[in-house]
Order: C-alpha cells, then sequence, then structure tokens
C-alpha cells in the first residue's frame, strides 16, 4: 500500500504525540540526574531543568561518606545477590524435578507449590511466624523468605518441558544422579530462562524495602530503598526531623548537602544498576510475560 | 482385586525406590512451602481471640467474631474501603484506555518508523522495573511547589495563577496515584495488546482499505475488534485485583498527613491498625483475613468468569 498524503500527516502526528510520550518517560529522570551533578546551594535557587549548572560530584562523594547510606547500600547489593544466586538454583532445580513426567510425587507438589501463589495468611501472621523463627531484625529475613518462588519454576518448567525429552533419559541410562543431571546437562541448556528469572528475584530484592520497614528495622540492616524512602518521607512531611546525617551534613561548612540533592544522587545511585541489566531483561521479557499469560 | 491393589502398591514403592533421589530433593521443598507458606495460616486465628503476645496458644481468650464486628461498624473501614474501591477504579480506567490507546498508535508505527517504534517501546517499559520508592521521589520532584515541571508548565502556559500545592489537595490525589501508575506502566501494559494485534490477519487491513476505510477507520473497525477479546479477559482478570489498590504510593505520598482521608486504602488500614495500637494484632489480622478472603472470592469468580467466556467464544 503506498501512503497518501493524509496518511503521512497522521504519521507525523503520531510521532510526535510518541515523542511528547518519550520526553514524559524520560524527564522526570534525566532532571533528577542533572540535579545529581549540581551543587546543592545552587538548586535551591531552582532553575534545573536538563543540565547542572555548578557541576559537583559531592552529592555521591557524600553518599559514600555517608555511613548509614554506604552500609545501607552495601546490605541492598548483599541482599540481591545472595538471593538472586539461591533463589534461582532452587528454582530451577524444583522446576527440574517437577518437569520428570514420571515422578511419583509430581501432582502433589505441583498443586501444593501453585496454592502458594494463592494463600496469604497476611502481615500480621506473618510477622508473627518470622519472630517465632528468630528471623526478625537479621540479614536472614531478606533471604530466606524468597529462596523459590512457585511462578519462576512453574516457568522454569514450561521451559524444561519443552526440550528434547530424550537427553535426560540419556544420561539416566549413563548412570548420572538427578542432581548432576541438573548441573551438566538443564542448567547449560535452561540459560534463558534462568537469566531471565534471575534478572526478575534481582530486580524485585533490589526494589523492596517493604521488609525492612517491618520485619527489619534495625538500621544495620536498612537498605538503599529504605532510606530513600525515609528521606521521602521527612522531605514530603515540613517539620518532621530528617534522618540525622542531613543535619549532619549541612552544618560542615564549604559543601553542604540538602535532602533534595541527596535524594537526587540516591535515586541515581539505585537506578543506575536497573538501567545496566535492563537490555538484557528486556530481550527476554516480552516472551516471557506474553506466555506466562497464556498459561 | 486385592492381588491388582496389591500389585498397585508394590508397583508404587517399586518406583519410589527408583526414584529415591527426586524424592530426597522435594522432601525440603515441601518443609519449605508448608513453613513459610501454610504455617502462617494457623496465625489467622488470632483473628477470634482476644489475642495477647505474652499468653501461650491455649491461654488466649477466645471471642468469636468481635473483631469482625468491630471492624465493620469502623467508620474508618468505610473511608479506606471507598479509598480502595475509589484509586481502583480510576487505576483500573485509566491504565486499560491509555496501554490499548498506546498500543494502537505504537502499531501505526510502521515501515521507515520502525526503529522509532522500537526506541520509543523500550523507554516506556522502563519505569515498570523502577521502584515505587523511586518513582514517589520522581512524581513529588515533577509536582513540587519549589521547581516543579508541572507547575511551571501550567504556569508559563498561563493555565494557572499561582502554583498548586499538588501534594496537599485531596480532590487530587486519586488522580495522582491514577496518573503516576499510566506513568510507571503504560508501556509495559500495551505489550499483551501489541502481541495480540500481530495475530490479525494482514487481509482485512487490505479488504478494509479496498473498501474505503481510512486509518482510523481501520483502527476501529479491524484492529480494535480483533483485540477485543484480549481486552474483555484482561479487564475481567484485572478486576478481580479491585482490593489491591496499591500500598507503597499511597503511604508514601501520603505520608505528609495532608491527604489521609482519601490516600489511605485496606493495606495501609491494616498494617497501622495491626502495627500501630497495642492489642491492635488481632484486630489488624481480622482486617486482613477480610480483605484477603474477599479479595480471594472476588480474583476467582473473575478468573471463573473470563475462562468460560473464553471457551464459549462469547467476546
Amino acid at each position: 500500500m503506498k501512503k497518501s498524503l493524509g496518511d503521512k500527516i497522521i504519521d507525523w502526528i503520531i510521532v510526535l504525540f510518541m515523542l511528547l510520550v518519550v520526553v514524559a518517560m524520560l524527564y522526570p529522570l534525566w532532571n533528577t540526574l542533572a540535579i545529581s551533578f549540581n551543587d546543592a546551594r545552587d538548586s535551591i535557587k531552582g532553575g534545573i531543568y536538563l543540565w547542572p549548572r555548578e557541576w559537583t560530584l559531592y552529592n555521591y562523594q557524600s553518599i559514600f561518606k555517608t555511613d548509614k547510606i554506604f552500609k545501607a547500600f552495601m546490605v541492598s547489593v548483599s541482599r540481591t545477590v545472595l538471593t538472586t544466586v539461591l533463589n534461582v538454583f532452587f528454582s530451577g532445580l524444583l522446576g527440574y524435578v517437577l518437569s520428570r513426567k514420571e515422578f511419583i510425587f509430581r501432582r502433589f507438589l505441583t498443586v501444593f507449590m501453585v496454592m502458594t501463589m494463592y494463600i496469604n495468611a497476611g502481615l500480621i501472621p506473618q510477622y508473627f511466624l518470622y519472630r517465632s523463627l528468630g528471623l526478625i531484625n537479621t540479614f536472614w529475613v531478606y533471604i530466606l523468605p524468597a529462596l523459590v518462588g512457585a511462578f519462576n519454576v512453574i516457568v522454569i518448567r514450561t521451559y524444561i518441558n519443552s526440550l528434547p525429552a530424550s537427553l535426560v533419559e540419556s544420561a539416566k541410562i549413563d548412570g548420572a544422579g538427578e542432581l548432576r543431571i541438573y548441573f551438566s546437562i538443564i542448567v547449560p541448556m535452561c540459560l534463558p530462562v534462568l537469566a531471565t528469572v534471575a534478572l526478575w528475584v534481582a530486580v524485585g530484592a533490589w526494589n523492596s524495602w517493604f521488609d525492612s520497614f517491618i520485619f527489619a528495622p534495625k538500621q544495620d540492616l536498612s537498605t538503599l530503598q529504605y532510606e530513600m524512602m525515609k528521606i521521602i518521607a521527612s522531605s514530603m512531611q515540613t517539620g518532621i526531623s530528617q534522618p540525622d546525617y542531613i543535619d549532619m551534613q549541612s552544618s560542615q561548612s564549604r559543601n553542604m548537602v540538602t535532602p533534595n540533592s541527596l535524594r537526587a544522587a540516591m535515586t541515581m545511585v539505585a537506578t543506575v544498576p536497573i538501567l545496566v541489566v535492563y537490555p538484557f531483561l528486556q530481550k527476554y521479557f516480552v516472551t516471557v510475560n506474553i506466555g506466562s499469560v497464556k498459561e | 482385586m486385592v492381588t491388582k491393589s496389591l500389585n498397585r502398591r508394590s508397583e508404587f514403592f517399586k518406583q519410589a525406590r527408583k526414584q529415591k533421589s527426586l524424592i530426597l530433593i522435594s522432601i525440603p521443598y515441601f518443609i519449605y512451602f508448608f513453613i513459610f507458606s501454610y504455617l502462617p495460616l494457623w496465625g489467622l486465628t488470632m483473628a477470634f481471640q482476644n489475642y495477647k503476645p505474652q499468653l501461650s496458644f491455649f491461654e488466649q481468650e477466645w471471642v468469636g467474631f468481635k473483631h469482625f464486628q468491630n471492624l465493620f461498624t469502623d467508620p474508618d473501614f468505610y473511608r479506606v474501603m471507598r479509598n480502595t474501591l475509589g484509586m481502583s477504579l480510576i487505576n483500573l480506567t485509566l491504565s486499560f484506555v491509555t496501554a490499548i490507546g498506546f498500543a494502537l498508535l505504537l502499531n501505526e508505527l510502521t515501515g521507515e518508523f520502525y526503529h522509532f517504534k522500537r526506541v520509543v517501546q523500550t523507554i516506556s517499559y522502563m519505569p515498570h522495573f523502577l521502584s515505587w520508592i523511586i518513582v514517589c521521589g520522581l512524581v513529588s520532584g515533577v509536582l513540587s511547589m519549589d521547581d516543579g515541571i508541572i507547575n511551571e508548565l501550567l504556569l508559563k502556559l498561563g493555565l494557572i495563577k499561582e502554583k498548586i500545592h499538588f501534594m496537599g489537595k485531596p480532590e487530587l490525589f486519586w488522580w495522582i496515584v491514577g496518573f503516576t501508575n499510566v506513568w510507571k506502566s503504560m508501556g509495559w501494559n500495551s505489550i499483551i495488546y501489541l502481541a495480540a494485534i500481530t495475530s490479525i490477519d494482514p487481509c482485512l487491513y487490505e479488504a478494509a482499505a479496498i473498501d474505503g476505510y481510512g486509518r482510523f477507520g481501520r483502527m476501529w473497525h479491524i484492529t480494535l475488534p480483533g483485540i477485543k477479546s484480549t481486552i474483555i479477559v484482561l479487564l475481567i482478570l484485572n478486576a478481580g485485583w479491585i482490593l489491591n489498590a496499591g500500598f507503597e504510593i499511597q503511604y508514601i505520598l501520603g505520608s505528609n498527613g495532608l491527604v489521609l482521608d482519601v490516600s489511605e486504602t485496606i493495606d495501609i488500614f491494616v498494617l497501622k491498625r495491626g502495627f500501630g495500637r497495642s492489642g491492635g494484632f488481632a484486630f489488624g489480622t481480622a482486617a486482613g483475613m477480610f480483605k484477603t478472603v474477599a479479595s480471594t472470592v472476588i480474583l476467582l469468580l473473575c478468573n471463573k468468569i473470563a475462562a468460560w467466556l473464553d471457551e464459549e467464544r462469547l467476546v
């Protein structure tokens, strides 16, 4: 079909509209980036939109110099890495076990697991469970509840089922044990789906703050997101005390940070890891997303 | 008969012995799911007790449905339910309309715009992966009185005389939440519609073009009916989540205390009552249980309807 003049005009109107959408999506982050590189005292004057006026790295330095924020950053990194590795390992292994059609408890275990996606005792029973397990205010409250994800298991199992069954058969005949089969045959062949699950889990772990808030309010265990939540909440509530490191910093002579500049820098620190993995995420998530809706 | 079942049983054990390692691997999973997902259900007994943490289970005083009666006579409960349903409806409507519209327009970008379209898509999915904390920070920045771009723009365009304190206006709060949701997930939600559009037979478009339909005519008469079933099924499925209006955005953006009346959802209510007052555990558990049960019923109902419509090809 050849495009008429009217069609071309419509095309350009749509393009213009899409450009507006793109600007609306990107501007808030871009503006934050500009503020994060701008001198905090200068930012108060306003007028920083797309480009810093007085360049500085001080906002970033102060994040990593402030003990509490740096510690929270390290907690975030370690919980994300550990959760991702363990969740992918355990979800993958269960996905493999449940992909074995001859397994006598396959049906039972599948139903038992899928039910966990629907039943939910609620926040307070959950809190009491963690308390009686001694998880409250420990690092493990970030890790243990997220060892296996039922949804991830289903996605991995579906993927394994699409592989030729003869691979596992022949390995069995050669006398390989289940763990051996899992590591030397299944894992190498499932790398795409395992990578997808790893990215989901990593993004989820990196972004979560609610568990720090409820289950691990101890300062030592605070995460980057939770520290940001505190700063945002305090900057919204006028007159309510800010996290003490802001006052501490602003009383120091030349350089200073404001909640706004600190928040901008923290936002970038919290966002950049996601933007880095984003291209990899995008490669897989569309197919898996659509597949999971069809399940 | 006896020998048959005996045979079957011995067959089962023979299989079990052969699958020893599979079973061994499964046992920790069974225990794990039991502890972390099923065991907390026991805690729901709290909802029927005058629960005191220092007492053991057998020493607790049972009070029947007292907490539920208190819940249903609590004016705050009706307020948070109103907020939950109100925000859910706004979110549902806005997110459907925008995602479908976005998908339809993206679909129009063909030929030389292919790469442009890919770039737009990539950028539009990105906010989905940002945490609510970050998104709330960005929203409060964009809407702020000091330097917020929205206020600046509205001033420059002469639409307002003085800056609006967006975060302090109860009548705007639901819409701020709604449009923030749109910003965060419009691109992501459009994926499924774009996929549905690709399954429409291209011949239909050619036929429509021969019949003299223009661009929008084709969009309206071919594309939209082509994805109608997807739209309806997704709408019903999403309606199942109506009690999950959200927690984080309302909690954070509402933390200035100016808009609490309209910002608190049922999830915030459970949190605040459960942990906020001494002896609130039982009441909070009851409120949470009400939400879970009602939510599950609605969800199952909606799933059933969606599956039925799908099977009967009624949509």
